[in-house]
């Protein structure tokens, strides 16, 4: 019994010290912004107006070095898509179904707006057509070279998953796109570099050597600041996107929050049908149990137990 | 199976199948009238739970591979294209996805029952045994499925753990580059795990099957430790047992579709949202959750003893956790199955056994920094003393409790103390009137 206590004391002990270090290691990020999502919760579901505004935002800024891969123009006119249509607007025959993302004629005057290399055709020859539902969203660059190049040497992400690629991915695009700074008066950051409070790595080797003694160990009594640099400068600013919508503020906190629901919806485009049957599944499933429950108590009544 | 059959055949066309294949009888003698303790609990459903969480695995596994493709460019855009484009993918591969999670959950619940009712002992010793080879088996298989998205955790992971063999003396390099395909991860890591990762789980459910047969010979433990006597302590394993296990199936999925439709995503790894590149290492290299306790043990070893290098040392923990599991039968010499019946130090031990695991599983989570080597090390250290030395000495050492004569005395006793209770007038608020 004695082992058992001490045991236990020396683990707690053990405990705190380890807290007590975490604490003071570098290469922290600032605690994320917790942004209130329409998405999140049991009944979560899009902001289809937000996930609208935000493919705009990523057209019109972030697609000049983002691709999105996995996306094709179909998608966002399918059921749980930003372009859904219930039914077809008027004028339209009644043959036509909007439903489906090919006859959907936002989709299709969207994906017509594209170039897209096809080919070869019947001389050998790619050529260039103009897009259809079907498909991908061409991205910025032929390759990673030639993103790297254009980019100091960084590779700029796919966005096709972003949000779920990243820890708290929603809160965390939210927070590095609102969280832009000037860099603290503690460190020196490399010219094309950007510092970002929330963007993950460690500003310990950015500090000004009069805050680091012979050894490169950091004084005593200096902060090392939260996050590190990057090499994208921060992509908005307000009334950088025209929204046709006047009454919705162009601002970057409104923009941030428009492409994170967008990036939410391209990481996770059939997150409300599956929280649909979740809920269907859920209520069968506490009905199910209470039934079986009263069999089992029916059925074992007459047992001694 | 070790109770005389009672099936009679009720139809003409029966009675012609069971002179030639009994099969209808076996099903009959094994999952029908089979004779089952009377006083089994809630633990003791993880059986049937596990039953149903392979065959969830193989169906949802199945449906998964019609539309996957096992090549390094195409992997991890086949398993968006089930997520996106197949009917119901994003559904059958989070189910896939976190029924393996599900699995191990109660395959752990599994065994730590079978540690506190002392279930391996004699005559259960092979029904234990199988159990640990189904247990490794679906680590195996869990394992190789988690490479097959082919994301940064799926590459990082395997990578890390095939490089574990090249530690074996002699014959570790050549081991490493036979489960490569190559002197990398590569394409050919991806095909063969691939290949066995559809393999395996009919390994499993061929064990399985010896599984259920090895606990028919002998027949059900039972929370007390004491073996059927008569008739009157057992039950007809359908329909009590299949209307109680149903229930804990049922209770069991309300648990596994709350992982599934709201937060399918939290158990695992962001980065494995992030293609494989063999240029970029993610950060820190975890394991999935359920092999954290083991990638503890391998992280702790982090000194090389006497020609013993620090990798091979970490190897042959890990492995030896798993292994000495085998011999458990043997190591715990307490002359009564049960904790119920033992001393409270037995007790107080186990508990700390069990905090001891999940204490690893933490630790497995954490960076390999101090001070969590060192926790990680005691922790390991404690987990081969408990199966070792504290509970080969407690059996030797204690004096158990006194036995019921029979499970129906424990039932009756049990009974009679909750009717004295319920007896006992209460003091019932008289309204006044």
């Amino acid at each position: 019994m004695n082992t058992i206590i001490k045991t236990l004391i020396t683990a707690t002990a053990f405990f705190g010290l380890s807290v007590g270090i975490a604490n003071a290691a570098g290469g922290e990020t600032k605690e994320l912004k917790h942004h209130h999502w329409t998405f999140a919760g049991i009944t979560g579901a899009y902001d289809k107006e937000s996930v609208q505004r935000g493919f705009q935002v990523y057209r019109e800024v972030c697609s000049a070095c983002h691709s999105l891969d996995y996306v094709a123009f179909r998608h966002l006119g399918q059921k749980g898509g930003p372009f859904y249509m219930e039914k077809c607007p008027e004028g339209f025959p009644s043959t036509q179904d909007c439903r489906q993302p090919i006859a959907n004629p936002i989709i299709k005057a969207l994906a017509a707006e594209y170039e897209i290399e096809d080919g070869p055709d019947d001389g050998g020859d790619m050529f260039m057509r103009p897009g259809l539902p079907a498909d991908y969203m061409p991205g910025p660059y032929a390759n990673v070279q030639q993103a790297a190049a254009a980019n100091g040497g960084a590779i700029p992400p796919d966005f096709s998953l972003i949000a779920k690629a990243r820890h708290h991915g929603p809160d965390y695009i939210y927070s590095l796109l609102t969280g832009y700074e000037d860099p603290p008066e503690t460190i020196t950051i490399a010219e094309g570099t950007y510092y970002n409070p929330y963007f993950p790595g460690d500003s310990t080797s950015l500090l000004k050597p009069e805050y680091v003694d012979d050894e490169g160990h950091v004084l005593e009594g200096v902060k090392v600041p939260y996050g590190g640099v990057l090499k994208m400068k921060a992509p908005l600013s307000d009334e950088i996107v025209d929204y046709a919508d006047e009454e919705t503020p162009e601002t970057v906190e409104q923009y941030s929050e428009d492409v994170t629901n967008f990036l939410m919806w391209a990481a996770e485009p059939k997150l409300e049908s599956r929280k649909r049957m979740g809920m269907i599944s859920m209520i069968y499933l506490f009905i199910f149990a209470g039934i079986v429950y009263w069999s089992y108590k029916q059925i074992w009544s007459d047992v001694d137990h | 199976m070790s109770h005389e059959s009672t099936y009679v055949p009720g139809s003409a066309i029966e009675r012609w199948l069971d002179k030639r294949l009994p099969i209808i009888r076996l099903g009959y003698d094994s999952f029908g009238d089979f004779p089952t303790p009377k006083n089994l609990n809630y633990w003791y459903t993880f059986g049937g739970i596990l039953s149903v969480c392979l065959v969830i695995q193989i169906v949802t596994g199945i449906i998964l591979a019609m539309h996957y493709t096992p090549h390094v460019d195409y992997a991890f855009e086949s398993v968006e294209h089930i997520m996106r484009d197949v009917n119901y993918g994003d559904i059958m591969r989070y189910a896939h996805a976190n029924g393996a999670s599900m699995f191990f959950i109660a395959v752990y619940l599994h065994m730590f029952r079978g540690l506190y009712y002392g279930s391996y002992k004699d005559p259960r010793e092979m029904l234990w045994i199988i159990g640990v080879v189904i247990f490794i088996l679906m680590m195996a298989t869990a394992f190789m499925g988690y490479v097959l998205p082919w994301g940064q955790m799926s590459y990082w992971g395997a990578t890390v753990i095939t490089s574990l063999f090249s530690a074996i003396p002699l014959i570790g390099d050549s081991l490493k580059t036979l489960l490569w395909g190559g002197y990398s991860v590569d394409n050919p890591t991806l095909n063969r795990f691939y290949a066995l990762h559809y393999l395996l789980p009919f390994l499993i459910a061929g064990a399985v099957i010896l599984h259920i047969w090895a606990l028919h010979i002998p027949g059900n433990a039972n929370p007390t430790g004491v073996e059927v006597k008569s008739k009157k302590d057992t039950l007809p394993f359908h329909p009590y047992y299949t209307v109680k296990d149903g229930f804990a199936i049922v209770v069991f999925f309300i648990l596994f579709a709350a992982f599934l439709f709201y937060m399918p995503n939290s158990l695992g790894h962001p980065d494995n949202y992030i293609p494989a590149n063999p240029l970029v290492t993610p950060e820190h290299i975890v394991p999935e959750w359920y092999f954290l306790p083991f990638y503890a043990m391998l992280r702790a070893i982090d000194f090389n003893f006497l020609f013993i290098s620090s990798k091979l040392g970490g190897v042959i923990v890990m492995f030896s956790s798993l292994i000495i599991l085998f011999f458990l039968p043997w190591l715990d010499r307490s002359k009564v199955r049960s904790h119920r019946y033992r001393s409270t130090a037995a007790k107080l031990w186990f508990v700390l056994f069990v905090a001891d695991c999940v204490f690893l599983g933490w630790l497995g989570g954490q960076v390999a920094e101090q001070p969590f080597i060192l926790f990680s090390q005691l922790a390991t250290a404690f987990y081969f003393i408990y199966l070792l030395v504290i509970l080969p000495l407690l059996g030797l050492m204690e004096t158990p409790k006194e036995l019921p004569k029979s499970i129906s005395e424990d039932v009756l006793s049990n009974t009679k103390k909750k009717a004295a209770i319920s007896a006992t007038p209460e003091p019932v608020a008289q309204p006044a009137e």
